[in-house]
């Protein structure tokens, strides 16, 4: 059921949140640039339209859940919640600073609202598959959503998590696919090839989606037919460019792990309409 | 003296803690038997999560279902869980300290002759040095069972060694396990045997054995090597002067190494650790291996008696 949403609204949403990242990065003078902004219409299309939550009640009991397993990209998740409420926007540049709740990837108990502590690789699927059969066993509480990387998808654990999440029937839960083509030592093609990606999925038993990951109407078609499918999980394999929105960062492996300098942030904030 | 099998003992406290506790799951990775994880699998089908082998992602799940409020219980090897699975333990589970319960079977050299690849003397220093874990290695059917209790009421991380085989019943019924509290099973001054897991009983034997030579020596049940007893080591270091610490478990890093730190701190007593001394252990019986590696009433005996002439 198609609920309607404002795709203006949404778009702002995302060049906002690209723009607070920058400034992050900047600020901290550390972090992942390219990571950051290839996912942002994903978080946006979640947070900011299908995802079930409240800022205001961040514990809310049936709310949906969110798992970053590529933990690195946690700026792209802090400035589309700081865009939410979540926290005051001005906190952001605290980045990676000592005892600021803005760790350089998420530590759910110094900053609740985050979902789960990742940044070690692999980890959050299994995390997320944990969330998801509790919600079965409380009678399909609530749905959950975890989004992973192309390099990360190298680790023995994802498939080990891609394994099992159809066994369990996990219907309420969706895999979205980073799918930027770049790691940290190269394009994911050579470092250690993944494709045929959607086959791979298809064969261990989940519903597989193709969307332009930037595409914020396709992600939301793409959620909501998720939604309505019965008995598997969903694998959504977003295509994106990685450090997208800057025009010096696209497609290029070495944003994935450097942040700006001050010209380069200017350079930046200045394509990106600030 | 009865005796009565460690596996046998959780697997029944679980299905009865399955009762008071509905938010309590079990996890098996492809050992059902080996673990009796079978015992709840039975009583409690629909919060059994069968894995498979992928220790892994058995502990990433346990995390997302501790986030959810359930008391998951994972189950699989001492071996597999402390090293196969130990980054998804210490990140996705002990770093934001989640109600997880990783019960491990076949610790120390209990798997005997399946082999040293499934013997786990390793898992305590391991296990010890993440932060936020508690570790807790009882010693008999009656200690298991407390311990159980004990770990699912706490509400954090714990990591529990069961040991294979069958242990010999040392607890009375007047001693009651607590985590962080050692279990004084024998009073004297003249020397002190600290203990952890099922040596509790070769321990006590060595005692009574010296006893009976006039020689009083207390022994100390560590049923929880982290948070470690430190009051008691203090105790003892000051009231006897000498300990020996004796586990199921290389020297480096365990019990031994635990009470070591302890006593260095304070700088009282003499510390001699019994163990695996360092080495991959050899494959044969659990009893077999024990005695190659010292580990025997009489091993302590006369380590012990050694130990305080020199
Ligand atoms: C287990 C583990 N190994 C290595 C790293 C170091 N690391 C951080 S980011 C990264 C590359 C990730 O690539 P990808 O998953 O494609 O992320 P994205 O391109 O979306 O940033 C690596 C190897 C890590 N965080 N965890």
């Amino acid at each position: 059921m198609a609920q309607c949403y404002d795709i203006e609204y949404l778009r702002e949403l995302a060049r906002q949140s690209r723009i607070d990242v920058i400034k992050m990065l900047e600020a901290a003078k550390s972090g992942h640039p390219g990571g950051s902004l290839s996912e942002i219409e994903i978080l946006v299309a979640l947070y900011g339209h299908v995802m079930k939550h409240d800022n205001d009640n961040i514990n809310m009991k049936d709310r949906d859940r969110f798992v970053l397993s590529k933990g690195h990209g946690i700026p792209g998740l802090y400035a589309v919640m700081a865009n939410l409420d979540y926290w005051p926007r001005e906190d952001l540049l605290s980045l990676r600073t000592v005892n600021s709740r803005f760790q350089g990837h998420p530590d759910r108990v110094r900053l609740p609202g985050l979902e789960a502590s990742t940044g070690s690789l692999g980890q959050g699927l299994s995390i997320a598959i944990g969330y998801a059969l509790a919600s079965k066993l409380d009678n399909d509480a609530y749905r959950v959503y975890c989004v992973i990387g192309d390099g990360e998808s190298q680790e023995g654990q994802i498939w080990e998590a891609a394994l099992s999440a159809p066994k369990f029937k996990l219907d309420n839960l969706v895999c979205i696919l980073d799918y930027n083509k770049g790691q940290i030592d190269g394009f994911v093609k050579d470092v250690m090839p993944l494709e045929p990606i959607a086959d791979k999925w298809k064969a261990f038993g989940w519903h597989v989606i193709k969307v332009d990951g930037h595409d914020i109407d396709e992600l939301i078609r793409a959620f909501e037919e998720a939604a309505s499918i019965k008995g598997k999980p969903t694998f959504i394999l977003a295509d994106t460019v990685k450090g997208k929105g800057v025009s010096f960062m696209e497609g290029l492996i070495d944003w994935h792990g450097v942040a700006p300098n001050k010209e380069e942030a200017e350079q930046a904030l200045k394509e990106l309409g600030a | 003296m009865a005796k009565y099998s460690l596996r046998h003992a959780f697997a029944e406290a679980l299905v009865d803690l399955g009762k008071k506790y509905p938010n309590l799951v079990a996890l098996e990775a492809d050992l059902q038997d080996s673990t009796q994880s079978i015992q709840f699998m039975k009583a409690f089908p629909e919060r059994y999560i069968q894995v498979g082998i992928a220790e892994q992602n058995m502990m990433g799940i346990a995390a997302g279902l501790a986030l959810s409020g359930k008391i998951p219980v994972t189950h699989t090897f001492a071996c597999f869980a402390s090293m196969r699975a130990c980054e998804q333990v210490r990140t996705s589970i002990a770093y934001p300290k989640l109600n997880v319960k990783i019960f491990v079977s076949h610790c120390g050299v209990s798997a005997g002759t399946a082999g040293t690849s499934h013997h786990a003397i390793e898992d305590i220093a391991i296990m010890r040095a993440i932060p936020n874990m508690t570790v807790i290695a009882p010693g008999d059917a009656r200690e298991m069972r407390q311990a159980a209790e004990a770990a699912i009421r706490y509400d954090g991380p714990a990591y529990v060694r069961v040991g294979a085989g069958e242990a010999e019943d040392v607890y009375t019924e007047t001693h009651h396990f607590e985590i962080g509290k050692a279990t004084v099973l024998r009073d004297g001054n003249d020397a002190t045997i600290i203990s952890t897991g099922q040596l509790m009983y070769e321990a006590v034997c060595a005692s009574d054995e010296l006893r009976k030579q006039g020689k009083k020596i207390r022994v100390l049940q560590m049923g929880t090597v982290k948070p470690i007893d430190r009051e008691v080591i203090l105790e003892a270091a000051e009231e006897t002067g000498f300990i020996v610490t004796i586990e199921e478990h290389n020297v480096v890093g365990g019990l031994g190494g635990a009470v070591a730190e302890v006593a260095a701190e304070i700088g009282k007593a003499k510390v001699r650790r019994l163990g695996i001394q360092d080495r991959f252990s050899p494959v044969g019986t659990a009893a077999y291996i024990l005695g190659e590696e010292m580990l025997t009433i009489n091993d302590i005996i006369v380590s012990l008696l050694e130990f305080v002439k020199e």
